[in-house]
Protein backbone atom coordinates (compact mmCIF):
# COMPACT_ATOMS: atom_id res chain seq x y z
CA UNK A 1 0.00 0.00 0.00
CA UNK A 2 1.01 2.98 -0.86
CA UNK A 3 0.93 6.61 0.96
CA UNK A 4 0.20 9.78 -0.41
CA UNK A 5 3.22 12.65 0.09
CA UNK A 6 2.86 14.73 2.00
CA UNK A 7 0.04 13.15 3.98
CA UNK A 8 -0.44 11.91 8.09
CA UNK A 9 -0.13 9.08 6.89
CA UNK A 10 2.94 9.18 5.41
CA UNK A 11 4.52 10.66 8.30
CA UNK A 12 3.19 8.48 10.65
CA UNK A 13 4.68 5.42 8.25
CA UNK A 14 8.20 7.39 8.69
CA UNK A 15 7.47 7.36 12.18
CA UNK A 16 6.88 3.48 12.63
CA UNK A 17 10.11 3.22 10.54
CA UNK A 18 12.51 4.58 12.65
CA UNK A 19 10.97 2.77 15.20
CA UNK A 20 12.46 -0.17 14.04
CA UNK A 21 14.79 0.50 12.94
CA UNK A 22 18.27 -0.48 14.87
CA UNK A 23 20.56 2.01 13.12
CA UNK A 24 18.15 4.58 13.44
CA UNK A 25 18.12 3.83 17.39
CA UNK A 26 21.85 3.62 17.64
CA UNK A 27 22.76 6.51 15.94
CA UNK A 28 20.19 8.71 17.43
CA UNK A 29 20.39 7.46 21.06
CA UNK A 30 21.15 10.97 22.63
CA UNK A 31 19.22 13.06 20.30
CA UNK A 32 16.41 14.95 21.73
CA UNK A 33 14.54 17.89 19.35
CA UNK A 34 11.74 17.66 16.99
CA UNK A 35 11.39 18.12 13.45
CA UNK A 36 8.58 19.70 11.61
CA UNK A 37 8.82 19.49 7.69
CA UNK A 38 7.17 21.92 5.64
CA UNK A 39 6.58 21.50 1.95
CA UNK A 40 5.95 24.98 0.21
CA UNK A 41 4.06 24.92 -2.80
CA UNK A 42 5.36 24.88 -6.42
CA UNK A 43 4.38 23.51 -9.44
CA UNK A 44 3.34 20.39 -9.11
CA UNK A 45 2.25 20.99 -5.25
CA UNK A 46 -0.48 23.94 -4.26
CA UNK A 47 -0.44 24.11 -0.80
CA UNK A 48 1.96 24.13 1.67
CA UNK A 49 1.85 21.11 4.04
CA UNK A 50 3.58 20.76 7.53
CA UNK A 51 4.78 17.46 8.89
CA UNK A 52 5.82 16.91 12.32
CA UNK A 53 8.05 14.41 13.60
CA UNK A 54 8.90 14.01 17.19
CA UNK A 55 12.17 12.23 18.25
CA UNK A 56 13.69 11.36 21.17
CA UNK A 57 16.17 9.22 22.04
CA UNK A 58 16.43 6.84 18.81
CA UNK A 59 12.74 6.88 19.18
CA UNK A 60 9.81 8.88 17.44
CA UNK A 61 6.76 8.97 19.95
CA UNK A 62 4.81 10.49 17.42
CA UNK A 63 4.08 12.11 13.98
CA UNK A 64 1.37 14.29 11.98
CA UNK A 65 0.52 16.17 9.71
CA UNK A 66 -1.23 19.38 11.12
CA UNK A 67 -2.29 22.93 10.13
CA UNK A 68 0.01 25.45 10.63
CA UNK A 69 -2.47 26.60 13.99
CA UNK A 70 -1.79 23.31 15.38
CA UNK A 71 1.78 23.06 15.38
CA UNK A 72 4.04 23.18 18.56
CA UNK A 73 7.47 25.33 18.80
CA UNK A 74 9.68 22.57 17.78
CA UNK A 75 13.59 22.81 18.01
CA UNK A 76 14.39 22.88 14.13
CA UNK A 77 11.89 23.38 11.07
CA UNK A 78 13.26 22.29 7.51
CA UNK A 79 11.36 24.42 4.61
CA UNK A 80 11.70 23.23 1.04
CA UNK A 81 9.28 23.72 -2.02
CA UNK A 82 7.91 19.72 -2.20
CA UNK A 83 9.82 19.06 -5.46
CA UNK A 84 13.11 19.20 -3.80
CA UNK A 85 11.14 17.31 -0.72
CA UNK A 86 10.80 14.33 -3.55
CA UNK A 87 13.85 14.32 -4.59
CA UNK A 88 15.38 14.08 -1.07
CA UNK A 89 12.97 11.41 -0.49
CA UNK A 90 14.14 9.77 -3.71
CA UNK A 91 17.42 9.51 -2.80
CA UNK A 92 18.16 12.42 -5.45
CA UNK A 93 19.45 14.93 -3.14
CA UNK A 94 21.66 14.30 -0.19
CA UNK A 95 20.10 16.41 2.43
CA UNK A 96 23.24 17.64 4.05
CA UNK A 97 24.04 18.74 0.61
CA UNK A 98 20.52 20.23 0.40
CA UNK A 99 21.15 22.71 3.49
CA UNK A 100 24.99 23.56 2.67
CA UNK A 101 23.28 24.14 -0.74
CA UNK A 102 20.45 26.41 0.47
CA UNK A 103 17.51 24.13 -1.32
CA UNK A 104 16.64 22.73 2.11
CA UNK A 105 16.43 25.93 4.36
CA UNK A 106 16.83 24.54 8.16
CA UNK A 107 15.95 26.69 10.92
CA UNK A 108 17.17 25.64 14.65
CA UNK A 109 20.36 24.26 16.40
CA UNK A 110 22.82 23.57 13.02
CA UNK A 111 25.12 22.37 15.16
CA UNK A 112 23.72 19.84 16.91
CA UNK A 113 22.33 18.76 13.57
CA UNK A 114 25.78 18.47 12.26
CA UNK A 115 26.69 16.38 15.38
CA UNK A 116 24.24 13.65 14.08
CA UNK A 117 25.26 12.69 10.42
CA UNK A 118 24.26 9.19 10.48
CA UNK A 119 21.00 9.58 12.13
CA UNK A 120 19.53 12.31 9.01
CA UNK A 121 21.54 9.90 7.19
CA UNK A 122 18.92 6.88 8.44
CA UNK A 123 15.93 9.27 8.59
CA UNK A 124 16.39 9.46 4.77
CA UNK A 125 17.45 5.89 4.24
CA UNK A 126 13.61 5.16 6.71
CA UNK A 127 12.17 7.51 3.89
CA UNK A 128 12.85 5.78 1.28
CA UNK A 129 11.81 2.55 2.58
CA UNK A 130 8.15 4.03 2.39
CA UNK A 131 6.22 3.45 -0.35
CA UNK A 132 4.96 6.86 -1.61
CA UNK A 133 2.62 8.09 -4.10
CA UNK A 134 3.31 11.48 -5.43
CA UNK B 1 23.90 22.18 -7.63
CA UNK B 2 27.53 22.74 -5.67
CA UNK B 3 30.04 25.07 -5.11
CA UNK B 4 33.31 25.12 -5.53
CA UNK B 5 36.11 27.19 -3.17
CA UNK B 6 39.86 28.00 -3.77
CA UNK B 7 42.17 30.78 -2.61
CA UNK B 8 44.13 31.84 -4.89
CA UNK B 9 47.28 29.79 -5.15
CA UNK B 10 50.87 30.68 -6.14
CA UNK B 11 53.30 27.89 -6.14
CA UNK B 12 56.19 26.21 -7.28
CA UNK B 13 59.70 27.84 -6.67
CA UNK B 14 60.31 31.00 -5.26
CA UNK B 15 56.06 30.93 -4.37
CA UNK B 16 57.48 33.00 -1.25
CA UNK B 17 58.74 35.70 -2.63
CA UNK B 18 55.26 37.00 -3.97
CA UNK B 19 54.38 37.88 -0.52
CA UNK B 20 55.99 41.25 -1.30
CA UNK B 21 53.30 41.97 -3.68
CA UNK B 22 50.71 41.95 -0.87
CA UNK B 23 49.94 44.92 0.93
CA UNK B 24 50.58 43.98 4.14
CA UNK B 25 50.74 46.21 7.35
CA UNK B 26 50.15 44.24 10.33
CA UNK B 27 51.09 40.13 9.92
CA UNK B 28 49.79 37.73 12.37
CA UNK B 29 51.51 34.62 12.09
CA UNK B 30 50.16 31.12 13.70
CA UNK B 31 52.79 28.30 13.37
CA UNK B 32 54.35 25.91 16.00
CA UNK B 33 57.08 26.45 17.98
CA UNK B 34 58.89 23.26 17.28
CA UNK B 35 58.99 24.46 13.38
CA UNK B 36 60.48 27.74 14.35
CA UNK B 37 63.46 25.82 16.62
CA UNK B 38 64.46 23.67 13.14
CA UNK B 39 64.12 26.21 11.19
CA UNK B 40 61.60 24.94 8.89
CA UNK B 41 60.06 28.19 8.89
CA UNK B 42 62.71 30.79 8.70
CA UNK B 43 62.37 31.41 4.86
CA UNK B 44 58.82 32.46 5.09
CA UNK B 45 59.37 34.24 8.36
CA UNK B 46 62.27 36.13 6.01
CA UNK B 47 60.16 36.96 3.48
CA UNK B 48 57.37 38.38 5.65
CA UNK B 49 59.98 40.78 7.12
CA UNK B 50 61.45 41.46 3.88
CA UNK B 51 57.66 43.73 2.81
CA UNK B 52 58.38 45.34 5.63
CA UNK B 53 54.75 44.80 7.94
CA UNK B 54 54.76 44.79 11.50
CA UNK B 55 54.92 41.38 12.51
CA UNK B 56 53.77 39.26 15.51
CA UNK B 57 54.46 35.39 15.90
CA UNK B 58 51.62 32.92 17.75
CA UNK B 59 53.73 29.78 18.18
CA UNK B 60 51.69 28.04 20.42
CA UNK B 61 49.84 25.78 17.94
CA UNK B 62 50.16 22.06 18.43
CA UNK B 63 49.28 19.07 16.66
CA UNK B 64 45.62 18.04 17.25
CA UNK B 65 45.32 21.85 17.85
CA UNK B 66 42.86 22.58 20.75
CA UNK B 67 40.27 24.79 21.41
CA UNK B 68 42.64 26.71 24.00
CA UNK B 69 44.67 27.19 21.52
CA UNK B 70 42.36 28.96 19.23
CA UNK B 71 41.24 31.00 22.45
CA UNK B 72 44.84 31.89 22.74
CA UNK B 73 45.32 32.82 19.57
CA UNK B 74 42.33 34.92 19.14
CA UNK B 75 43.47 37.28 22.48
CA UNK B 76 46.63 37.90 20.56
CA UNK B 77 45.13 38.77 17.28
CA UNK B 78 42.67 40.81 19.43
CA UNK B 79 45.26 42.62 21.17
CA UNK B 80 47.60 43.07 17.78
CA UNK B 81 44.78 43.32 15.26
CA UNK B 82 46.18 42.20 12.25
CA UNK B 83 44.88 43.20 8.95
CA UNK B 84 46.70 39.49 7.79
CA UNK B 85 46.43 36.36 9.37
CA UNK B 86 49.51 33.79 8.29
CA UNK B 87 48.56 30.07 8.74
CA UNK B 88 52.20 29.19 8.36
CA UNK B 89 53.36 24.71 8.97
CA UNK B 90 51.31 21.74 8.68
CA UNK B 91 47.76 21.25 9.15
CA UNK B 92 47.36 22.02 12.63
CA UNK B 93 48.42 25.77 12.38
CA UNK B 94 46.51 26.57 9.21
CA UNK B 95 43.50 25.10 10.61
CA UNK B 96 44.45 26.82 13.57
CA UNK B 97 44.68 30.17 12.23
CA UNK B 98 41.62 29.79 10.29
CA UNK B 99 39.66 29.37 13.51
CA UNK B 100 41.07 32.00 15.12
CA UNK B 101 40.39 34.46 12.03
CA UNK B 102 37.02 33.72 12.47
CA UNK B 103 36.89 34.67 16.23
CA UNK B 104 38.83 37.51 15.19
CA UNK B 105 35.98 38.97 13.17
CA UNK B 106 33.14 37.47 15.46
CA UNK B 107 33.71 37.79 18.83
CA UNK B 108 29.88 36.72 19.31
CA UNK B 109 30.27 33.28 18.07
CA UNK B 110 32.73 30.35 19.77
CA UNK B 111 34.54 27.65 17.74
CA UNK B 112 31.94 25.04 17.66
CA UNK B 113 29.50 27.83 16.01
CA UNK B 114 31.55 28.03 12.74
CA UNK B 115 29.59 25.49 10.31
CA UNK B 116 28.52 25.93 6.75
CA UNK B 117 24.97 27.19 6.95
CA UNK B 118 25.45 30.62 8.69
CA UNK B 119 26.34 33.73 6.96
CA UNK B 120 30.02 34.74 8.65
CA UNK B 121 30.36 37.96 7.10
CA UNK B 122 34.87 37.95 6.96
CA UNK B 123 37.30 39.93 5.30
CA UNK B 124 35.88 43.04 7.69
CA UNK B 125 39.12 43.44 9.41
CA UNK B 126 41.55 40.90 7.74
CA UNK B 127 42.30 37.94 5.41
CA UNK B 128 43.75 35.05 4.97
CA UNK B 129 47.15 33.59 3.75
CA UNK B 130 47.85 30.02 4.29
CA UNK B 131 51.45 28.40 3.79
CA UNK B 132 52.17 24.54 3.89
CA UNK B 133 55.20 22.95 4.99
CA UNK B 134 54.32 19.37 4.93
CA UNK B 135 52.71 17.68 1.86
CA UNK B 136 50.34 17.46 3.19
CA UNK B 137 46.89 17.94 4.74
CA UNK B 138 46.02 20.31 1.56
CA UNK B 139 44.51 22.65 4.47
CA UNK B 140 45.74 25.59 2.51
CA UNK B 141 42.81 25.48 0.50
CA UNK B 142 40.26 23.61 2.19
CA UNK B 143 37.22 25.45 4.30
CA UNK B 144 37.42 23.11 7.17
CA UNK B 145 38.71 23.12 10.81
CA UNK B 146 39.98 20.22 12.24
CA UNK B 147 39.84 20.77 16.11
CA UNK B 148 40.42 18.54 18.77
CA UNK B 149 37.64 18.90 21.94
CA UNK B 150 40.25 17.87 24.67
CA UNK B 151 37.47 17.26 26.95
CA UNK B 152 35.91 14.15 24.89
CA UNK B 153 38.84 13.11 23.25
CA UNK B 154 37.05 13.57 19.90
CA UNK B 155 37.54 15.62 16.52
CA UNK B 156 35.67 18.41 16.03
CA UNK B 157 34.86 19.01 11.88
CA UNK B 158 33.81 22.48 12.19
CA UNK B 159 33.90 25.16 8.60
CA UNK B 160 32.50 27.86 6.66
CA UNK B 161 33.18 28.12 3.03
CA UNK B 162 34.05 32.03 3.91
CA UNK B 163 36.89 31.40 5.92
CA UNK B 164 38.82 29.20 2.96
CA UNK B 165 42.04 31.54 2.65
CA UNK B 166 42.27 34.47 0.39
CA UNK B 167 45.70 33.48 -0.67
CA UNK B 168 48.14 30.24 -0.73
CA UNK B 169 51.39 29.82 -1.01
CA UNK B 170 52.79 26.24 -1.88
CA UNK B 171 56.59 26.99 -2.11
CA UNK B 172 58.14 23.13 -2.48
CA UNK B 173 61.15 24.78 -0.53
CA UNK B 174 59.21 24.45 2.96
CA UNK B 175 58.97 20.82 2.31
CA UNK B 176 62.34 19.90 1.76
CA UNK B 177 63.43 19.37 5.16
CA UNK B 178 60.91 16.99 6.29
CA UNK B 179 61.86 13.58 8.03
CA UNK B 180 60.53 10.15 6.47
CA UNK B 181 57.80 9.64 9.24
CA UNK B 182 56.17 12.99 8.40
CA UNK B 183 57.06 12.37 5.03
CA UNK B 184 55.68 9.15 4.67
CA UNK B 185 52.45 10.17 7.24
CA UNK B 186 51.17 13.86 5.37
CA UNK B 187 51.88 11.75 2.07
CA UNK B 188 49.52 9.33 2.90
CA UNK B 189 46.83 12.01 4.29
CA UNK B 190 47.20 13.68 1.00
CA UNK B 191 46.53 10.35 -1.35
CA UNK B 192 43.65 9.35 1.24
CA UNK B 193 42.17 12.85 0.63
CA UNK B 194 42.61 11.96 -3.27
CA UNK B 195 41.27 8.55 -3.16
CA UNK B 196 38.25 9.36 -0.99
CA UNK B 197 37.67 12.63 -2.94
CA UNK B 198 37.42 10.59 -5.99
CA UNK B 199 35.05 7.63 -4.54
CA UNK B 200 32.83 9.18 -2.54
CA UNK B 201 29.18 10.13 -3.02
CA UNK B 202 29.79 13.85 -2.99
CA UNK B 203 32.59 13.67 -6.22
CA UNK B 204 32.07 15.56 -8.73
CA UNK B 205 32.93 16.71 -12.78
CA UNK B 206 35.01 19.00 -11.09
CA UNK B 207 36.71 17.19 -8.26
CA UNK B 208 37.60 14.39 -9.87
CA UNK B 209 40.08 15.56 -12.32
CA UNK B 210 42.21 17.10 -8.82
CA UNK B 211 41.63 14.16 -7.49
CA UNK B 212 42.70 11.76 -9.91
CA UNK B 213 45.62 13.90 -11.04
CA UNK B 214 46.57 13.58 -7.27
CA UNK B 215 46.59 10.14 -6.78
CA UNK B 216 48.69 9.58 -9.72
CA UNK B 217 51.15 12.10 -8.70
CA UNK B 218 51.30 10.63 -5.37
CA UNK B 219 51.47 6.90 -6.08
CA UNK B 220 54.68 7.49 -8.36
CA UNK B 221 56.55 10.45 -6.42
CA UNK B 222 55.60 9.23 -2.31
CA UNK B 223 58.49 6.47 -2.41
CA UNK B 224 60.64 8.51 -4.31
CA UNK B 225 59.99 11.82 -1.81
CA UNK B 226 60.35 8.79 1.33
CA UNK B 227 63.85 8.16 -0.21
CA UNK B 228 64.68 11.70 -0.36
CA UNK B 229 63.72 12.15 3.29
CA UNK B 230 67.21 9.88 4.01
CA UNK B 231 68.99 10.71 1.31
CA UNK B 232 72.78 11.59 2.03
CA UNK B 233 72.03 14.13 -0.99
CA UNK B 234 68.50 15.19 -0.85
CA UNK B 235 69.56 17.94 -3.42
CA UNK B 236 69.37 15.42 -6.54
CA UNK B 237 67.43 16.70 -9.36
CA UNK B 238 65.11 13.97 -8.78
CA UNK B 239 64.70 14.03 -5.24
CA UNK B 240 63.64 17.89 -5.90
CA UNK B 241 61.17 17.12 -8.55
CA UNK B 242 59.49 14.15 -6.43
CA UNK B 243 59.08 17.12 -3.76
CA UNK B 244 57.66 19.89 -5.46
CA UNK B 245 55.16 17.05 -7.32
CA UNK B 246 54.15 15.89 -3.57
CA UNK B 247 53.99 19.71 -2.70
CA UNK B 248 51.62 20.21 -5.66
CA UNK B 249 49.69 17.23 -5.16
CA UNK B 250 48.76 17.67 -1.72
CA UNK B 251 47.19 21.17 -2.79
CA UNK B 252 45.49 19.68 -5.68
CA UNK B 253 44.36 17.12 -3.31
CA UNK B 254 42.95 19.00 -1.12
CA UNK B 255 41.33 20.86 -3.54
CA UNK B 256 39.26 18.11 -4.76
CA UNK B 257 38.32 16.22 -1.48
CA UNK B 258 37.97 20.04 -0.16
CA UNK B 259 35.12 20.32 -2.77
CA UNK B 260 33.58 16.59 -2.29
CA UNK B 261 34.58 14.80 1.18
CA UNK B 262 36.39 12.86 2.45
CA UNK B 263 34.87 9.23 3.43
CA UNK B 264 34.92 6.25 5.74
CA UNK B 265 38.68 5.75 5.85
CA UNK B 266 38.66 9.64 7.24
CA UNK B 267 36.08 8.90 9.81
CA UNK B 268 37.63 5.61 11.35
CA UNK B 269 41.08 7.37 11.20
CA UNK B 270 39.39 10.65 13.08
CA UNK B 271 38.75 8.54 15.71
CA UNK B 272 41.79 6.26 15.94
CA UNK B 273 43.87 9.54 16.28
CA UNK B 274 41.96 11.34 18.79
CA UNK B 275 42.21 7.90 21.19
CA UNK B 276 44.92 6.65 20.44
CA UNK B 277 47.23 9.99 19.36
CA UNK B 278 48.10 8.50 15.98
CA UNK B 279 49.07 10.89 13.72
CA UNK B 280 46.54 11.84 11.05
CA UNK B 281 47.72 10.68 7.96
CA UNK B 282 49.48 7.48 9.16
CA UNK B 283 45.79 6.62 11.01
CA UNK B 284 43.74 7.19 7.99
CA UNK B 285 46.19 5.95 5.41
CA UNK B 286 46.05 2.84 7.72
CA UNK B 287 42.55 2.05 7.22
CA UNK B 288 42.04 3.42 3.29
CA UNK B 289 42.97 -0.42 2.01
CA UNK B 290 40.45 -1.54 4.44
CA UNK B 291 37.88 0.73 3.62
CA UNK B 292 38.46 0.19 -0.25
CA UNK B 293 38.17 -3.79 0.00
CA UNK B 294 34.74 -2.84 2.06
CA UNK B 295 33.10 -0.47 -0.33
CA UNK B 296 34.44 -2.34 -3.46
CA UNK B 297 32.13 -4.78 -2.26
CA UNK B 298 28.93 -3.13 -1.84
CA UNK B 299 26.20 -2.65 -4.78
CA UNK B 300 27.84 -0.23 -6.38
CA UNK B 301 32.09 -0.17 -6.96
CA UNK B 302 32.12 1.21 -10.14
CA UNK B 303 34.44 4.35 -8.90
CA UNK B 304 36.39 2.01 -7.42
CA UNK B 305 36.61 0.25 -10.29
CA UNK B 306 36.88 3.79 -12.56
CA UNK B 307 40.05 5.15 -10.26
CA UNK B 308 41.79 1.76 -10.51
CA UNK B 309 41.83 1.75 -14.34
CA UNK B 310 42.51 5.53 -14.52
CA UNK B 311 45.52 5.20 -12.52
CA UNK B 312 47.22 1.85 -14.47
CA UNK B 313 46.69 -0.82 -11.76
CA UNK B 314 46.52 -3.97 -13.07
CA UNK B 315 43.33 -5.52 -12.17
CA UNK B 316 43.69 -9.38 -10.38
CA UNK B 317 40.91 -11.47 -10.37
CA UNK B 318 38.13 -9.01 -11.69
CA UNK B 319 38.34 -7.25 -8.62
CA UNK B 320 39.25 -3.94 -8.45
CA UNK B 321 39.47 -2.67 -4.95
CA UNK B 322 41.04 -5.90 -4.03
CA UNK B 323 43.67 -4.32 -7.01
CA UNK B 324 43.58 -1.14 -5.70
CA UNK B 325 43.80 -2.48 -1.40
CA UNK B 326 47.16 -4.22 -2.89
CA UNK B 327 48.58 -0.98 -4.31
CA UNK B 328 47.90 1.12 -1.77
CA UNK B 329 49.57 -1.51 0.70
CA UNK B 330 52.85 -2.07 -1.49
CA UNK B 331 52.90 2.01 -1.05
CA UNK B 332 52.52 1.37 2.47
CA UNK B 333 55.47 -0.77 2.60
CA UNK B 334 57.39 1.43 0.72
CA UNK B 335 57.48 4.29 2.59
CA UNK B 336 57.73 1.69 6.56
CA UNK B 337 54.72 2.59 7.61
CA UNK B 338 52.22 0.29 9.51
CA UNK B 339 49.24 -1.92 8.05
CA UNK B 340 47.40 -2.50 10.97
CA UNK B 341 47.17 -1.23 14.41
CA UNK B 342 48.42 -4.20 15.88
CA UNK B 343 51.30 -3.46 13.76
CA UNK B 344 51.40 0.38 14.64
CA UNK B 345 52.09 -1.84 18.46
CA UNK B 346 48.48 -0.82 19.57
CA UNK B 347 47.41 -3.63 22.78
CA UNK B 348 44.60 -5.47 21.93
CA UNK B 349 42.89 -5.02 25.32
CA UNK B 350 43.41 -1.03 25.35
CA UNK B 351 41.64 -1.29 21.67
CA UNK B 352 39.06 -3.49 22.82
CA UNK B 353 38.11 -1.06 25.73
CA UNK B 354 37.55 1.73 23.24
CA UNK B 355 36.24 -0.35 20.61
CA UNK B 356 32.36 0.86 21.35
CA UNK B 357 33.85 4.72 21.56
CA UNK B 358 35.46 4.39 18.07
CA UNK B 359 32.21 2.85 16.39
CA UNK B 360 29.87 5.47 17.77
CA UNK B 361 32.14 8.23 17.33
CA UNK B 362 32.86 7.18 13.76
CA UNK B 363 29.30 6.72 13.03
CA UNK B 364 28.97 9.81 13.77
CA UNK B 365 31.80 11.45 12.21
CA UNK B 366 30.89 13.82 9.31
CA UNK B 367 33.02 12.25 6.79
CA UNK B 368 30.65 8.87 6.86
CA UNK B 369 28.01 10.04 5.10
CA UNK B 370 30.08 10.18 1.90
CA UNK B 371 30.77 5.98 2.14
CA UNK B 372 30.07 4.82 -0.95
CA UNK B 373 28.96 1.39 0.90
CA UNK B 374 27.82 2.85 4.58
CA UNK B 375 28.27 0.09 7.06
CA UNK B 376 26.05 -0.83 9.65
CA UNK B 377 26.79 -0.66 13.17
CA UNK B 378 28.15 -4.20 13.46
CA UNK B 379 29.82 -3.24 10.07
CA UNK B 380 31.67 -0.66 11.16
CA UNK B 381 32.60 -2.81 14.36
CA UNK B 382 34.02 -6.38 12.27
CA UNK B 383 35.75 -3.17 10.01
CA UNK B 384 37.83 -2.43 13.23
CA UNK B 385 38.57 -5.29 14.05
CA UNK B 386 39.92 -6.31 10.87
CA UNK B 387 42.06 -2.84 10.82
CA UNK B 388 43.44 -4.00 14.23
CA UNK B 389 44.39 -7.64 12.81
CA UNK B 390 45.05 -6.49 9.33
CA UNK B 391 43.21 -8.75 7.52
CA UNK B 392 41.90 -7.95 4.48
CA UNK B 393 38.34 -7.11 4.04
CA UNK B 394 36.28 -10.36 3.10
CA UNK B 395 32.53 -9.21 4.01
Amino acid sequence: MAYKFPSDEWIKALSDQLNASESYQRSAKDWEGDFVFVAEPDDTYPETAYLLLELYHGKSPGAAMLDPEQLPDTEFTIKAPFTTWRKVIEGKLDPIQGMMTGQLKLKGNLMKVMRYPKAAQEIVSCCAKIPTDW
Amino acid sequence: MWHFVSPKIIFGESALTSLEEISISRALVITDHNLIELGVVEPALEEIRKTGCEMLVFDQVTPDPTLEAVDLGTTAANEFQPDWIIGLGGGSPMDTAKAIWVMYERPDLVPAMINPFVELGLRQKARLITIPTTSGTGAEVTWAIVLTDGENNRKMGLGNRENAADIALVDPALAVSMPPRLTADTGLDALTHAVEGFICTWHTDITDGLCLNAAREIFQQLPVAFEASQADNPSQRRYQTAREKMHNAATCAGLGFGNALASLAHAMGHVIGSVFHIPHGRAVGLCLPYTIEFAARGEDPSRISLLTDLLGIKVSNSNAGESLAAALRKLIREIENPLSLEELGLEEKEYNQQLDKLVDDAFNDTQIITAPRAPSYEELEKLFDYVFHGQPVDF
